[in-house]
């Protein structure tokens, strides 16, 4: 009689222990599937910013607007060859 | 009796009410059976489409780029807004700061909405300017929603325009390798279902329907700055000379990858026109007779048959030869020419003279090994095999303009590729714009003979050679002009292709330079005044950028600057 009792109880126990560890996982799956969320959108907008930064940077190197700039405000010219010398190491 | 009576009364009121207890917990159970069993699947349904939700996951198409990891195309995410229109026009008001934000005409899109009031979704306008969507999502009118897509940028524009080609509004490759490689470059975008709290985050991923793949990024053999540069010299040419188009190939020879390849006339493909001709990727798509530049396969032709050398003469007088009724005409009359003076004053009748002594069919299969009358397998799309005919169908006089460049067509790719087994010793290499692809050499030309064709090439730059003005100081450049009447309805023209054809340093060739110029109409058109120019300012830029030290290196070394300052300043004066 008191070996079923014991059992019993145990099983009870197991049982309310279980089912509250079913609800802290469900809760900690929603929590972590927020978080997810929000780092995907963090990941997006990451992958948005570096498309962005990389069309500027293309569009700053443009080798148009090096040229222009170097002829116009550094008035860089190309030298003539008689003035391309390589010394002898 | 009264009392009998009344028991009666109790009891039938009793029975009355347990009638109704039990028709009620009937009626009861007979609803949680229907709903339960019959119609629980539609109801499970009906309260999951209350939280359940399917998102799409979005992917982006890869990235172009050239040799270094400089982008030639950029997917980046901008708004598109659309309405609902029913909703929308409930406040007709609303419409007018919209159409005053979009800049259109508020009846007319008052107009636009009514015709489609039916349906629930209807694009505005789609890749707005970030400013604009900012301004629309300040007006928040109700039915008008914003949609995340993704636009195309080209930063190189219509420089790399012809090789990268464009996408349409769909993102579906259009023209160039974006069309080529649009299955590569496109992800496909994923599906997951989830569910949503009442704040609409989303508080579970049930299961992914489909994972999102991300497109893959495609890096060129292209270099932008070579690009660039040859671009611009093109389009200098082209306007110099009122040319109608043209075209430069730059290849490095010692892996067949494409340095650069442009055309005139170009477009900018951040906002392709309709339809326009200046689409095309004329270097690939568009075959010409090359004229003179393909007497050096003529040439290995004969060389190969072992009866000619390089020093054999040749009576190339009058001037001129009666070959079938047509008469081959030299530009003057060079009387004793041997084999290599033919390439270097570029005679017709001496190449014609040599060309008729061999058999058709081992000249039609000299310039099948050099890669005529079949596309290179370039992949890309739209590409010409030019016109080879076969050896069976050729007549004297066929062969004869064969061997200097007519009755043939070809593309500029082609002779890139046919020029470079000659720079290569006897390899020939499938040309290739994309990073990493297999193109193993292939020998097709004995490499002494090779090694002869390229010495007869270098003295066409040389003081009595058609192309002087192709050169480059400092380098060794071994190349052939061409200048070939244009065939019309008519017989032949007088509109010309002018072309150079050519590769440096000759010692240790490692680029090899197409140019070919379209119908140039001012006063000069021979390939040796329009081509050559162009080929040299090409040619010297790209060996400058890459790096590529003169033939005669140690002939410049000087010992100090101070010596050679002295030698600068000697010079100038």
């Amino acid at each position: 009689m008191n070996a079923r009792l014991l059992i019993l109880i145990i099983v009870l126990i197991l049982d309310v222990g279980s089912s509250l560890g079913v609800v802290y996982a469900r809760h900690a799956s929603r929590h972590l599937s927020v978080q997810l969320g929000t780092l995907e959108k963090q990941h997006d907008n990451a992958v948005a910013q570096w498309s962005r930064l990389q069309l500027e940077q293309a569009w700053l190197a443009d080798a148009s607007q090096i040229e222009l700039k170097a002829r116009n405000q550094l008035e860089m010219r190309r030298p003539e060859n008689t003035h391309i010398l390589v010394v002898r190491p | 009796m009264s009392t009998s009576g009344q028991n009666q009364v109790h009891l039938s009121r009793l029975y009355a009410l347990l009638l109704i207890f039990f028709l009620s917990s009937v009626g009861l159970i007979a609803r949680a059976v229907n709903l339960q069993v019959t119609e629980t699947e539609f109801l499970q349904g009906q309260g999951k489409a209350r939280f359940l939700r399917e998102v799409d996951i979005p992917t982006t198409r890869g990235i172009i780029s050239d040799r270094n990891g400089e982008a030639l195309a950029v997917s980046t995410p901008v708004d598109s807004v659309w309405v609902n229109p029913s909703e929308v026009l409930q406040s007709p008001e609303n419409l007018e700061p919209l159409a005053r934000v979009l800049e259109t005409d508020p009846d007319d899109m008052e107009r636009k909405l009514t015709q489609r009031a039916g349906k629930e979704f209807v694009w505005l306008r789609r890749r707005l300017n970030p400013d604009v969507a900012g301004q629309i999502r300040a007006l928040n009118i109700p039915g008008v929603f914003l949609q995340k897509e993704y636009r195309r940028f080209y930063p190189a524009g219509e420089v790399a325009a012809h090789v990268v080609g464009f996408t349409n509004i769909d993102d579906i490759g259009q023209e160039g390798l974006e069309l080529a490689y649009n299955d590569w470059l496109v992800g496909s975008a994923g599906r997951k279902r989830v569910i949503k709290d009442r704040l609409g985050r989303t508080v579970e991923e049930v299961e992914l329907v489909r994972e999102s793949k991300p497109g893959n990024d495609l890096q060129l053999t292209i270099d932008r700055r070579l690009q660039y540069m040859a671009y611009s010299e093109l389009k200098r040419t082209v306007l110099k000379h009122g040319a109608r188009s043209g075209s430069v190939v730059l290849m490095d020879l010692q892996t067949s990858e494409i340095l650069a390849m442009v055309n005139q006339p170009s477009y900018n493909p951040n906002h392709p026109g309709s339809s326009n001709d200046g689409l095309r990727n004329r270097a690939v798509t568009d075959v010409f007779e090359p004229g003179s530049v393909m007497k050096p396969f003529a040439m290995t032709s004969v060389l190969e048959s072992g009866k000619v050398t390089p020093t054999t003469i040749v009576d190339t007088s009058p001037g001129t030869l009666l070959i079938s009724g047509h008469t081959i005409h030299d530009h003057r009359n060079y009387g004793l020419l041997d084999a290599t003076g033919i390439i270097t004053k570029s005679s017709n009748v001496g190449m014609t003279k040599l060309a008729l002594e061999l058999e058709p069919e081992h000249m039609w299969d000299t310039y099948q090994r050099f890669g005529f009358g079949e596309a290179t397998g370039s992949g890309f799309p739209g590409e010409s095999a030019g016109v080879l005919r076969n050896y069976r169908r050729w007549r004297p006089l066929e062969q004869a303009t064969i061997s200097y460049g007519y009755g043939i067509s070809a593309t500029a790719l082609q002779l890139a590729q046919a020029y470079a087994v000659i720079a290569n010793e006897g390899q020939l290499r499938q040309p290739t714009l994309i990073q990493g692809a297999v193109n193993p050499p292939i020998s097709v030309v004995d490499p002494k003979l090779a090694r002869q064709i390229a010495a007869m090439l270098e003295t066409v730059t040389g003081p009595l050679g058609t192309g002087r003005k192709a050169r480059v100081p400092h380098y060794r450049i071994a190349g052939k002009t061409g200048t070939s009447r244009k065939a019309s309805a008519s017989g032949y023209a007088s509109r010309y292709v002018a072309s150079f054809a050519g590769f440096a340093p000759a010692s240790r060739p490692r680029l090899v330079c197409i140019v070919v110029i379209n119908d140039p109409t001012g006063d000069l058109y021979y390939g040796g005044d329009v081509a050559a120019p162009l080929f040299s300012s090409v040619l010297s830029g790209a060996l400058r950028i890459m790096n590529i030290p003169p033939d005669d290196y140690s002939a410049l070394l000087v010992d100090s600057v101070a010596v050679a300052s002295v030698r600068v300043v000697g010079v100038s004066q």
